[in-house]
Order: C-alpha cells, then structure tokens, then sequence
C-alpha cells in the first residue's frame, strides 16, 4: 500500500466519524462560502457587465450565466448522492446518509433556479416558458426525485429503514441523470445542445466562456461550503444526546 | 446606465433571472446556519436548569426530542 492509499484509507474512516468532521470543517465551509462568493459576484459582474451581446439572442442570453451553473450543479448534486446512497448501503456509514439529508433540499433548490431560469429565458427566446420536450421534462423528473428523497425520509417513522429507503431510491434515480445529459443530443429539443464537450473546441467565444467559467467554479465552490454547512447542522441534530455535542453546546 | 439595464429590451427577463438566482444563492447559503443555531438553542434549552420549575412540574425535556419545538 501506497502512502496515498493509506491516507485515503484513514480519511475515509475519519470521514465516518461525525465529531471528527464537525471539528474540521468550519475553516473549510467559511473559506468555500468566501471563495466561492466572491468567484459568483465576479463572474455575474463578468456576464451582466462586460461579456459582448449574442447576436442571435441579443441579451436575454446573459442568463445563460446563472441558468448553466444551477443546471449542471443540480446535476451534480444528485450524483453525489447517489454516491453518498451506495457508500451507506455498503458499509452503513452514518455520514453518507446525514450528507444526503444535507445536500438533497440543496439540489432541490437548484433544480428549481435551473427550472425557473429556463422557464424565463424561454419566454423571449422560444417564444414559450414552458414546453413538454425531453430536456424540460427530465429536469422536472429530477425536481421530483429530489423532493421523493426529503419526503420519503418524513414519511418512514424509523431513522434507519427511512436511511435506507432513502439510499435506495437515490442510486435507482440516477438513471435520470444521462437522460437529461444526452436529451439534447437523442431528442428533436427546442433546448439548444451543450457548447461545451469535454475533448472537443467549445462553440462558445473565450469572451463570452471566461464569465461562465468564473460562474460555474464559484457555484462549485459556494455549494460545497453550503452542503458541509448544512452537513454539520445535521450532525449536531442526530448527534444531540452525544457528550462531545452537549459539550460544544455549553461552552459556546 | 439605462441602455445597460434595458438589456436590449430584455432587462425584464434578465435582471429577474438573475435576482431569483441571487435569492436562491443566499437562501440556500443562510439555511443552514439558521439549522445549526435553531438545534444548539433547542439542546441548551433542553441542558439548561429547568426555569419552569417555579411554574410547574413539567418534567426536563431531552435534548433531541424537541423542547422547544
């Protein structure tokens, strides 16, 4: 075994250890809430501000700025999850099921900004907010798989069954996840395909990419903080009877 | 100044993209500092030497199981 082996082997098991992540994550989630912010503010500037006008769009494309970040983190939220699913059905590791219970009312939120951002692009651009094409309606589909996951977890009385119930729908709804990626491409859409494919020149100009680019890592980055702050909630709200927790209650 | 915020005639559709993205942004940001306040308040409540005893005889609730909620 490799020393990077061994310490990914020891932070793994660290990781399952809620006092141990409580303990080290605050400089992390401030740092990530700070970095991140601050990356948003400068690539929103960037796209409202500075980045030339679309010809074919005019400026209703500066949405664009706002709408791709949600859009792909949404996605990339339920990835994680599901992850964090099949970690919690291997090896019952408590954290993979409190990381769900914190990141699912995120991807909710996100899916709705994707949704809703759409929905107000399409109205100049379509000529319609709404329309039942695959695109649309595998992003509804994921807004529904994010509120099964919150709903489920009320709706099981038992903490453990609820984990496990919970863990299982996230891994089967992953499916989703490639159809909404290949929807443009599989389908007749009135979505426009993706500008940007790993391995190929993007059809965007630098100039208009650059402020997505800034957009995309700082909504990268700000929801990582989120999802840890929320992680710790979390712990503190499953952990309430434990010593170390009364302690950190009383001495703040 | 105008011109820019016109956004070519478009200013309706990008300036409220935008402000629900910034709402979502700081709504998702704050919510979970809210949580964590909301159970530390909720389990020194529930630690706290009961001040409704004089009132009362409730019994100390624990923490976990919501004293406040």
């Amino acid at each position: 075994m490799g020393k990077a082996t061994e310490w990914f082997r020891r932070t793994f098991h660290r990781m399952g250890s809620p006092r141990w992540f409580f303990a080290g994550s605050r400089g992390w989630m401030l740092g990530l809430y700070l970095v991140g912010g601050t990356l948003i503010a400068i690539g929103s500037a960037w796209g409202l501000g500075f980045a030339p006008t679309d010809r074919l769009q005019g400026d209703s494309y500066r949405i664009l700025y706002v709408h791709v970040p949600a859009a792909h983190l949404a996605e990339a939220v339920y990835v994680a999850i599901a992850i964090a699913g099949a970690v919690h059905l291997v090896w019952r590791m408590k954290m993979a099921d409190l990381a769900i219970a914190a990141a699912a009312p995120v991807g909710m939120t996100l899916t709705a900004a994707a949704l809703a951002t759409g929905y107000i692009w399409g109205i100049p651009t379509w000529g319609t907010g709404w329309v039942w094409d695959a695109r649309t309606t595998s992003m509804l589909v994921l807004l529904f798989l994010y509120f099964g996951l919150i709903a489920l977890r009320q709706a099981v009385p038992r903490a453990d069954r609820a984990a496990l119930a919970v863990s299982v729908l996230a891994i089967v709804g992953v499916v989703n996840i490639p159809i909404i990626k290949y929807s443009v491409d599989w389908f007749t859409t009135l979505h426009q395909p993706a500008s940007i494919r790993i391995g190929e020149r993007p059809s965007i100009d630098p100039s208009m990419l650059w402020p997505l680019a800034v957009n995309a890592l700082g909504y990268y980055l700000f929801l990582v903080g989120v999802v840890i702050a929320a992680l710790r909630a979390k712990i503190i709200e499953r952990e309430a009877k434990a010593d170390w927790v009364r302690t950190w209650v009383q001495t703040r | 100044m105008m011109e820019w915020l016109a956004m070519g005639g478009h200013g309706v559709y990008v300036w409220s993209a935008y402000a629900l993205s910034a709402a979502a942004l700081v709504g998702m940001g704050v919510w979970p500092w809210l949580a964590l306040r909301r159970a530390r308040r909720r389990i020194a409540a529930a630690l706290a030497p009961n001040q409704s005893v004089a009132s009362g005889d409730r019994k100390r609730p624990e923490p976990g199981q919501g004293g406040v909620a």
